[in-house]
């Protein structure tokens, strides 16, 4: 990794047309640049706007929240038989979106993709905000969430554990492990970035408080040696973390015998989807962004083609599970499985089925071609076309699988009700409340990895 | 030294003045750009100083190789981490499932260990990555508030677009004046004394 990572980026016909950076960069315009954002630019009333309006939404969320604990949880539409509505989806949803910042700053890293310098940092800060919000939704489902800290195998005076054998219980270890992990993977990978604003700060408080989390750094060489190799061995470890929470939260569906969810295609095409929905998710956040701040020159269009091209390969992946479904629900001969895809594609709910399939396989196949890969206004809108239809993906999961199982008896239908939306609603207050401080308070681009991609960078012989 | 008549908020010893010489950290010599510091790194380490370090805004692989460090024992650390990690994971739940409290679920054996894997995973990677993290802030000896080199004046560039090497004042074969003599010689910009 570090032989390669000190070159500059300039070798080969495609870097020439599109340069992963402006190449007119320099160590010192990267690092006055991404600080100013944070020190020096003043706060756009553009920044306030959207940060009152998701702050709003935030509170939309704490109302809901609330409610719920006063209420209890038959404010939500959830009910036998369909005990997981989209509280569950959402989850789902969340934390599939926050897969793409840890693809993005583990995998590419090890696969000594350089573009994702550039991405790394906000996409981790997204998949710590998506988790935040993903983490709640099953919390606040159990019913009486104030004894959620029951899912712990802490020593208590009933004299029992949990059962380890559920999936459930593997979730919890799994959610709390990748958000431990990904707060200290962010963390690390700030360090040397709080050093670099703690002396360009000129505000006796943000001098302090830089000074404090950047713990002393004076990026020397033996302490940068030490790091890359914490780095790198935290990458090596979120590569599998990543595929292990997807894993785990589709064995929550696939452990379970409810036609449609007992699939051994379950993993990979959750891990897909993940990949897929938070690469959309990077795309709607990153394509705004680099416009009003600026970052033309660091964000490049070199970024928006590879990204677009990773939502393509990944929505490919996804599609195949769909039709794998599908061939399984057949192929099966079971009856239950083969009524299970029948109605879903003709039940009460089949507009959902189609509406996902027109968003998750058809609209990306524009990104077949260049000229709309290079369109941002088309990228746009096909990451939150994108967006739409994994969301949509895991309500037919959820819903279409439990309203009508073995017995026809115990079918019934699912709406979700104004407070399942109130909730969801303030999810996305709250996530953009966190992004709004985050490009605010903090570098939103590494800068020091930055420096490492720089045609100076390079040690000459 | 005379007294001023008025009270004087000013240092009671200025340079000049002092009775000791305060203790000298090292000689810090500054550079323009990567390559001169590390040909520079390289041409001390070879003069045979051993106490030395480079000061860089990125990480440059070169550099620890010419100051001589090359070796750390964060992969072993996280190796031990990762190992207590699988070990304790997996034996929690043996012992909670299968010694004090067994209970039948399904008839599956009390030691039913495939699902016991995953949680295992998890708590594998969970302490290995605090292995990695933490280990690597204890033998960086992070957070250290105060460092010596700090007061070079210009360090804050440090973490811009300057490179610094330091020549430190326990190398067994110190000596101020021709350490000085060896830093100007190689190119730098500035050479200045670190006081601790």
């Amino acid at each position: 990794m570090q032989d390669e990572a000190h070159k500059p980026y300039t070798e080969g016909p495609m870097h020439t047309t599109t340069p992963v950076i402006d190449p007119g960069l320099t160590f010192a315009s990267v690092t006055d640049k991404i600080s100013s954002i944070v020190l020096k630019r003043k706060t756009s009333l553009a920044w306030f706007f959207g940060f009152a309006i998701s702050f709003a939404l935030f509170q939309l969320m704490l109302l809901a929240i609330t409610n719920l604990l006063f209420v209890g949880i038959g404010v939500w539409g959830v009910n036998v038989p369909v005990a997981w509505g989209v509280d569950i989806l959402n989850f789902v949803w969340w934390i599939g979106i926050g897969h793409a910042g840890t693809l993005i700053s583990a995998i590419l890293l090890l696969l000594r993709q350089r573009w994702r310098t550039s991405i790394n940092r906000f996409a981790e800060a997204m998949t710590l905000f998506a988790v935040a919000q993903a983490g709640m939704y099953p919390i606040f489902h159990l019913g009486r969430p104030w004894l959620m800290y029951w899912l712990f195998p802490y020593p208590n005076t009933m004299g029992i554990w949990p059962q380890f054998r559920s999936p459930l219980m593997w979730d919890v270890f799994a959610v709390s492990t990748y958000a431990t992990v990904s707060a200290m993977f962010w963390f690390v990978g700030l360090i040397p970035d709080f050093a670099t604003l703690r002396d360009r700060a000129r505000s006796k408080p943000f001098q302090i408080l830089y000074g404090m989390l950047a713990m002393g750094w004076r990026g020397s060489a033996r302490h940068w040696h030490r790091y890359e190799m914490a780095y790198l061995l935290l990458a090596g470890l979120a590569t599998p973390l990543v595929l292990s929470v997807h894993t785990i939260v589709s064995f929550d569906f696939a452990v379970g015998i409810i036609p449609g969810w007992h699939a051994t295609i379950f993993p990979p095409y959750f891990v897909a989807g993940a990949i897929y929905a938070g690469f959309a998710m990077v795309l709607l956040l990153t394509i705004p962004l680099r416009r009003f701040y600026g970052l033309e020159g660091f964000i490049t269009m070199r970024h928006m083609h590879n990204m677009a091209k990773v939502m393509l390969a990944t929505g490919l992946i996804v599609g195949y599970g769909y039709i794998m479904e599908a061939f399984f629900g057949w192929y099966s001969g079971n009856k239950y499985e083969r009524f299970m895809i029948w109605n879903r594609m003709h039940g009460p709910y089949s507009l959902y089925y189609w509406a996902l399939i027109l968003c998750n396989i058809i609209a990306p196949q524009f990104l077949w071609s260049k000229k709309i890969r290079s369109s941002l206004l088309a990228l746009w809108i096909i990451s939150f076309i994108v967006s739409i239809g994994m969301w949509l993906e895991r309500f037919v999961i959820v819903v279409t699988s439990l309203h009508r199982d073995y017995l026809p008896s115990s079918w019934g239908m699912y709406q979700p009700t104004q407070w399942d939306w109130a909730m969801f609603i303030g999810t996305i207050g709250f996530f953009f409340t966190l992004l709004f401080l985050f490009i605010r308070f903090l570098p939103m681009i590494s800068i020091f990895e930055m420096r490492t991609i720089l045609p100076e960078a390079e040690v000459e012989d | 030294m005379e007294r001023e008549p008025t009270v004087q908020v000013t240092d009671t010893h200025p340079p000049g003045h002092r009775r000791h010489a305060p203790p000298l950290y090292g000689v810090m010599a500054e550079f323009e750009n990567p390559t001169d510091l590390v040909a520079a790194a390289r041409r001390v380490y070879a003069a045979g100083y051993r106490r030395i370090n480079g000061y860089s805004p990125y990480p440059i692989e070169e550099l620890s190789e010419a100051i001589g460090f090359t070796h750390t024992s964060l992969p072993l650390i996280v190796f031990i981490g990762g190992l207590i990690g699988a070990v304790g994971g997996f034996f929690m739940q043996y012992w909670m499932e299968v010694i004090d409290y067994p209970l039948n679920v399904g008839g599956k054996p009390y030691n039913s260990w495939p699902a016991f894997i995953p949680i295992t995973f998890e708590t594998t990677v969970l302490c290995a990555a605090f292995a990695a993290v933490l280990g690597m802030l204890v033998l960086n000896k992070l957070p250290q508030p105060y460092h010596p080199v700090f007061n070079v004046p210009n360090f804050a560039m440090a973490t811009r677009d300057r490179f610094f090497l330091a020549v430190e004042a326990n190398d067994p074969k110190f000596d101020h004046a021709e350490v000085v003599a060896l830093l100007k010689s190689l190119g730098a910009l500035e050479v200045n004394d670190v006081e601790v």
